[in-house]
């Protein structure tokens, strides 16, 4: 690896963990430090609505509830719960098409959001934007983006606003290993690099885009890391099923950014145990594969480190569920009662 | 009053913009050490520095859409595009992102953002450097599109482009940055949506916008030389469109013709033809005459690329063939 990312990937095989040595990394944060003020049961919490409101997302789509393309991110909720546990209220977060993870983690209220899904009035954009374009301005979630990469810019642009108005802000923008073909990928990259954007780029690889393997399609590998060198932009690998490795991957880099040093490159490895949408029917993978990861499934093997360490009570977690289970049943009975938009909303919101 | 060039116009509105308001900032390709490939930006970064004036790589994607973050996060900025053809590269930004984002979050976003771009041929740049895609941009909802034919509307819409809360495409006619106009040193702005009637008549109204204002005018010139009353309608927006001066005026003249300097299939003055028809066909003696340039791509030779751009002639033989006159 040249020069550049020499630094960063010496804390990366400190502090995260590929998919394949297994370690557990809860059991290194005493040391580190780090841990200490995680709140442990607020992220499986998280994991577990993202979890519970997309296996609900799912069923209200066979009930024609939910309409047009609908890509859930089950299997991938460590790597958005632990990322976007690290923030701040004032960061900005943009993020791809399978969107719902990212925005509940960021605390998006959960009725909206479910209208939203069924095109109600009541939702995050009346609405009007759908799965793909969850919004939440006040909340800083920038979206929900649709065009493969087309958010890469975006947040760019948000971070240079960040740096103009002399802030300590940043912004995250997840993207999958889909868009790391499309040619504005580079252009980001570059741009931020260039600008020393305060930006995180987060790469969910999680090993297809849409039914393409990552290997049929991407010369050099299932890595990406490495390849930012060419940028001067520090990279680390994190386990993305590992939710405390993510975090803790993600606090390093966004205390370098915090600390003016520039865009920062994080690749999570994950999967989605689903397909690409619901009309998916992953005839382009063996179901061998998807077991293999389904028995890292971050909402069970947490909870389950938790107990195992002290660090909850099966109780707890049981509490945490039926909360979870409630606010989710809650979340489309809203949604099932609220209004479709007025016709008049047609006309609005299209300029300012 | 005292005179400008339209390059010094649009350099008077968006030193202005920068001297008044922080938030406003611009960026593009080599438009800071260079000084911009049409010399409008000459001067800026020694007197604006390099965080407001930022030259950028050349990635039109990324510029775009960094200025469109920028203008989401609050600021705003002007990007330039060097060529209007270069618009293409970030087609996907400029409607994907800038144009749906108010809509698709329900309101929640504006995108204070103005694109400039040098538009048109007659430079001998060939095909890949004279095309005039604000016409399509013109038909994409969430945004505006304005054209200037001269330094006065050039400093007007640009004021108003610059304060406006959408993205706003002013697409500036490369062949007229040395055209000069009279330009009050009274501040004004022009609203983007209103047409001007440049010259009135009651015999025949002749429309166009931008660098076609140049042979309208020439054919209106040598038209009243032949004892006609001629209106001349300048859109200077193409989005929104001022359908309602247009049709006022054919309601008096009962003769149109229409005219661009793009390329005449599919562009803005098909939509104003279709518009005429629609509300106005009643009010007509005769067909709506519809001038534009030769739908070919551009070619280089100086003789082949007069000939195939709109010129007075072009506009004159349609009168003569709509209307016998």
């Amino acid at each position: 690896m040249a020069s550049s990312t020499k630094s960063s990937s010496t804390t990366s095989r400190e502090t995260a963990k590929s998919p394949k040595n297994g370690k557990n990394s809860a059991a290194d944060l005493d040391k580190s430090g780090i841990g200490a003020e995680t709140d442990y049961l607020d992220l499986f919490r998280q994991m577990y609505l993202i979890r519970q409101f997309e296996i609900a997302c799912g069923e209200n789509y066979s009930k024609g509830s939910i309409r047009g393309f609908l890509h859930l991110y089950i299997g991938q909720e460590a790597t958005g719960v632990g990322a976007i546990s690290t923030l701040r209220e004032d960061d900005y977060i943009v993020s791809h098409y399978r969107d719902h993870g990212h925005a509940l983690a960021r605390g998006l209220d959960i009725n909206r959001s479910m209208a939203e899904l069924f095109g109600r009035s009541t939702g995050t954009s009346k609405g009007k934007g759908g799965s793909m374009h969850l919004f939440d301005v006040a909340k800083r979630f920038m979206g929900g983006h649709a065009i493969v990469a087309g958010q890469l810019p975006l947040a760019a642009g948000l971070a240079l606003a960040q740096q103009y108005n002399k802030t300590d802000d940043l912004t995250i923008c997840f993207f999958g290993d889909g868009s790391t073909n499309q040619g504005v990928y580079h252009e980001t990259l570059n741009l931020a690099a260039v600008w020393k954007l305060p930006i995180l780029f987060f790469l969910e690889n999680n090993m297809y885009g849409m039914g393409s393997s990552i290997e049929r399609v991407r010369a050099g590998g299932i890595d990406f890391y490495p390849g930012m060198a060419t940028y001067g932009i520090p990279a680390a690998e994190v386990d993305g099923m590992d939710v405390l490795a993510v975090k803790e991957t993600t606090e390093l880099a966004v205390a370098r950014i915090r600390n003016g040093e520039g865009p920062q490159f994080i690749e999570a490895k994950t999967f989605r145990f689903v397909g690409h949408s619901l009309a998916d029917g992953q005839k382009y993978r063996g179901q061998e594969e998807v077991k293999e990861w389904e028995e890292r499934d971050p909402t069970i093997t947490f909870p389950t480190k938790l107990i195992a360490m002290g660090l909850a009570t099966s109780d707890q977690i049981a509490e945490i569920k039926a909360g979870v289970d409630l606010a989710v049943e809650n979340s489309v009975k809203f949604a099932e009662e609220s209004p479709d938009p007025d016709l008049s909303e047609i006309h609005t919101d299209v300029l300012a | 009053m005292p005179q400008i060039v339209l390059r010094e116009a649009l350099k008077r509105g968006l030193e202005e913009a920068l001297d008044n308001d922080p938030r406003v900032f611009m960026m593009g390709e080599d438009i800071g050490e260079y000084g911009g490939a049409y010399a409008v930006t000459d001067g800026f970064l020694k007197k604006f520095g390099p965080e407001r004036i930022k030259d950028t790589p050349i990635s039109e994607q990324a510029f775009i859409g960094a200025g469109i973050g920028a203008a989401a996060a609050g600021l705003r900025p002007i990007v330039e595009l060097m060529s209007m053809s270069f618009a293409l590269v970030a087609f996907d930004q400029i409607v994907n992102m800038a144009a749906n984002l108010r809509y698709m979050s329900g309101g929640q976003i504006s995108i204070p953002m103005v694109i400039r771009a040098p538009t048109g041929a007659g430079v001998q740049l060939g095909a890949t450097h004279s095309q005039s895609f604000e016409t399509w941009l013109a038909e994409v909802p969430g945004m505006k599109v304005v054209c200037p034919s001269n330094p006065y509307d050039a400093l007007g819409l640009m004021r108003s482009a610059i304060k406006d809360d959408n993205p706003v495409l002013v697409a500036e006619p490369a062949l007229l940055y040395g055209a000069k106009g009279e330009v009050p040193d009274e501040y004004y702005e022009i609203e983007i949506g209103k047409a001007d009637v440049t010259r009135t008549g009651t015999d025949i109204t002749l429309i166009s916008y931008g660098y076609g204002m140049r042979p309208v005018n020439e054919a209106a010139d040598t038209l009243a030389g032949r004892g006609l009353s001629v209106e001349v309608i300048d859109l200077r927006s193409l989005s929104p469109i001022d359908m309602d001066a247009v049709i006022a005026s054919v309601k008096k003249t009962n003769r149109v013709v229409v005219v661009d300097t793009a390329r005449r299939r599919g562009g803005i003055m098909a939509e104003v033809t279709a518009d005429l028809q629609q509300r106005a066909s009643e009010w007509l003696d005769g067909p709506i005459m519809r001038v534009g340039s030769v739908d070919v791509p551009w070619p280089y030779n100086r003789g082949l690329e007069r000939e195939v751009l709109t010129d007075a002639a072009d506009v004159l033989a349609a009168v003569a063939e709509g209307y016998g006159l």
